[in-house]
């Protein structure tokens, strides 16, 4: 980008009006696609590579396997498999956005799960979420006190925490036990499915309230966009949710279960309200406008009067609190909680899933539908690799792609892939 | 113009840092509508005296006066309530941000807890039509994909945004090509024509003289010159005040050093 000058010989003061003529959003559809690519070019990835990589993935998958890979019932598995990678995913955002890393937020997860299933023992419902949840923000405020107050790096700190909350982990569920969780509404996070005519409700609820959010932001300069790329925008998200509502609402109990299995998720909306209300307040709030500009530039952040220290210490806060749902999230899936629980691959999968969707490991990009289309690109490949199964390959012999070895690598490499996107666009683009 | 009442004065200025005198009885003043020029080798006092100025040092003595009325400056807080604003040689600009953004940066426009972008987005337009700055394309660009000269353009908008009544400009062209070094001396110059005090700090003797209403040249921690910019103001006049602290009956009298 280079500086132009008008060179327009009128009066200097005459045109101040007219000097942001070219500060107008683009005018039809073909502009808007064509600042797209341009933006695209400039090094702007942000989604694209994780939305290339599940359409790529769900091709060659589906081309594999289209009998199993393709049904509902995979989907909707599918679908709460991811949930729980993205919802932590999103809580390490939280750290990334600063430029900073949580490596035990798996482990956050772990400890706040155990301590629901545990209290859940003997207490009801309310008071064992909440104890649940302050533990989470507790050993969250802790990791943004060691970084923000002591000074000590987010990685140093975080790898202790992985020791000391595995360690609390094990003293929680006790070495080898596991603690099983009985309360339905726990159980039904992961698991089961709204009603067919609540599952329309939300379908069409979500097309509506996009829709008027769009029209609110036509009152506004900057965020106006031509009617027909609303119309395009409005009618992709009902298509897909249609699309989504239609498969999912057919019954995809195996032939002579005793009850049909039908309905969206629970964890679509429980996932997407989280998306909402983080967006909101990362957007639309002064503590997020904050929490970019602290990520972007520390020493700008400071001297524009922000208190920095604060930032950090809520940012993770927010991770671990975020990382404690997450962990609602894994228990809810196998109804119980064991040493395992946010352990092994969990946080490798979040950081992966938020790094793959665009958010940078550099600090001050990034955004909570990242975690979810990581998520989802990081879900996929474990699920499609399991029902692809033992295939006779040219040359290497039989291999057992629904291993975990030919996950682990494929993960691997994906991540590796993304980063090097983030660390390439960011070089560019600076 | 030097009839104009200064809006800020500072009267002999003392700062030592341990056994370090660094200034010595500066007396300093900044007019409304006028660039002033503050020139001096590396180590002369001019940053001592612009952090003094904008609340980041404490001076050992001396008074300041705002507007005529005597004003304590205990900290930057209290120099940017005055209207005090410096915009440091690194910017200290979010890349992140967009142009709105890393303009109201700490200081967002809120409307029911929410962020007011229309508000913010129609004062940042506002602010820089009233500068005449048509460098940049968009207040909705980037500043990552923003040039050197836009960068700082950026910056000086920011001092100005909040009805500020002295912008210090630390070495505002030291890292620009001709051409934006030209847009952002114009700039500086619109400043002072929309009635802020300007104090311009540069090693670029060119530009001092083609901006500048006033020479402060700042030798060895003292003041030792403060003087209309004339015609007949040369640059060998300026780089012998800055190197020897005098220039014919300008500056230091034998007595002072």
């Amino acid at each position: 980008m280079t500086a132009t000058t008008n060179t327009d010989g009128s009066g200097d003061d005459a045109l101040a009006l007219t000097d942001f003529a070219l500060d107008e959003p683009p005018s039809d559809l073909r502009s808007t696609i064509a600042e797209s690519v341009a933006r695209i070019r400039g090094g702007e990835l942000g989604s694209i590579p994780a939305l290339l990589a599940i359409a790529v993935l769900v091709s060659v998958f589906g081309a594999v396997n289209p009998g199993s890979f393709l049904s509902a019932v995979n989907l909707a598995n599918f679908l709460e498999q991811a949930s729980s990678v993205i919802v932590i995913a999103m809580a390490v955002s939280f750290a990334l956005l600063l430029g900073e890393i949580d490596l035990a937020a798996g482990f956050t997860a772990g400890v706040s799960a155990a301590v629901l299933a545990t209290r859940l023992q003997e207490w009801p419902l309310l008071p064992s979420v909440l104890a649940a949840a302050l533990v989470a923000i507790a050993l969250g405020l802790f990791t943004g006190f060691m970084v923000a107050r002591i000074g000590i790096p987010s990685f140093v700190v975080t790898l202790a925490n992985v020791l000391l909350f595995q360690g609390i982990l094990l003293l929680l569920v006790r070495e080898g036990g596991s603690v099983r969780i009985e309360d339905p509404v726990v159980k039904d996070l992961v698991g089961a499915n709204l009603s067919t005519t609540a599952s329309w409700v939300f379908a069409i609820g979500c097309v509506l309230a996009y829709l008027g959010l769009q029209i609110r932001r036509q009152r506004s300069t900057h965020q106006r966009r031509p009617w027909s790329v609303i119309g395009v925008k409005v009618g992709l998200l009902a298509a897909g949710l249609v699309t989504l509502t239609l498969i999912l609402n057919g019954n995809r109990a195996f032939p002579n279960a005793p009850a049909p299995i039908q309905g969206l998720p629970i964890v679509i909306p429980a996932v997407l309200a989280l998306v909402v209300v983080l967006n909101l307040l990362l957007n639309r709030t002064r503590f997020g406008r904050h929490l970019y500009a602290v990520g972007g530039n520390a020493e700008a952040a400071r001297r524009a009067g922000i208190d920095v220290m604060r930032i950090r210490l809520a940012a993770f806060t927010i991770c671990g609190l975020l990382a404690g749902i997450g962990g609602a999230f894994l228990a809810s899936r196998v109804n119980s909680v064991d040493p395992n629980t946010g352990a092994n691959d969990t946080l490798l999968l979040a950081v992966g899933a938020a790094v793959i969707g665009g958010t940078s490991l550099f600090g001050g990009r990034g955004r909570m539908m990242n975690a979810v289309l990581g998520g989802f690109v990081l879900a996929l490949i474990p699920n499609g690799l399991t029902l692809v199964g033992k295939r006779m390959v040219p040359l290497l012999g039989e291999i057992d792609f629904g291993s975990s070895g030919v996950k682990f690598i494929c993960a691997g490499a994906a991540l590796l892939l993304a980063s090097s996107v983030d660390a390439l666009s960011r070089r560019q683009s600076t | 113009m030097n009839s104009t009442r200064p809006v800020l004065e500072v009267e002999g200025i003392n700062k030592t840092f341990g056994s370090v005198h660094v200034l010595h009885d500066v007396d300093f003043s900044v007019r409304r509508g006028t660039v002033t020029a503050l020139i001096g080798d590396n180590g002369a006092g001019k940053s001592t005296l612009v952090k003094t100025i904008a609340g980041i040092h404490g001076a050992d003595s001396g008074t300041v006066r705002f507007d005529g009325e005597p004003v304590t400056i205990t900290g930057p807080k209290s120099a940017a309530a005055l209207g005090i604003e410096v915009v440091y040689q690194d910017l200290a600009l979010c890349e992140n941000l967009d142009v709105v953004q890393n303009l109201f940066l700490g200081r967002e426009i809120v409307s029911g807890g929410l962020l007011d972008e229309q508000a913010m987005e129609d004062a940042a337009r506002e602010t820089l039509a009233a500068l005449g700055v048509r460098t940049v394309k968009s207040v909705r660009q980037p500043v990552a994909s923003l040039s050197g000269g836009q960068r700082q353009t950026v910056a000086i908008a920011r001092a100005v945004l909040w009805n500020s009544n002295v912008v210090v400009l630390d070495e505002p062209t030291a890292a620009l090509g001709v051409a934006q070094t030209e847009q952002v001396l114009a700039l500086v110059r619109r400043l002072a024509e929309q009635g802020l005090g300007v104090v311009l700090i540069s090693h670029n003797m060119n530009d001092v003289l083609q901006v500048a209403d006033r020479v402060a040249a700042m030798y060895l921690g003292r003041l030792v010159a403060d003087v209309p910019v004339s015609d007949a103001t040369t640059t060998e006049q300026l780089v012998e005040l800055i190197t020897s602290g005098r220039s014919g009956d300008l500056g230091l009298t034998e007595a002072a050093t």
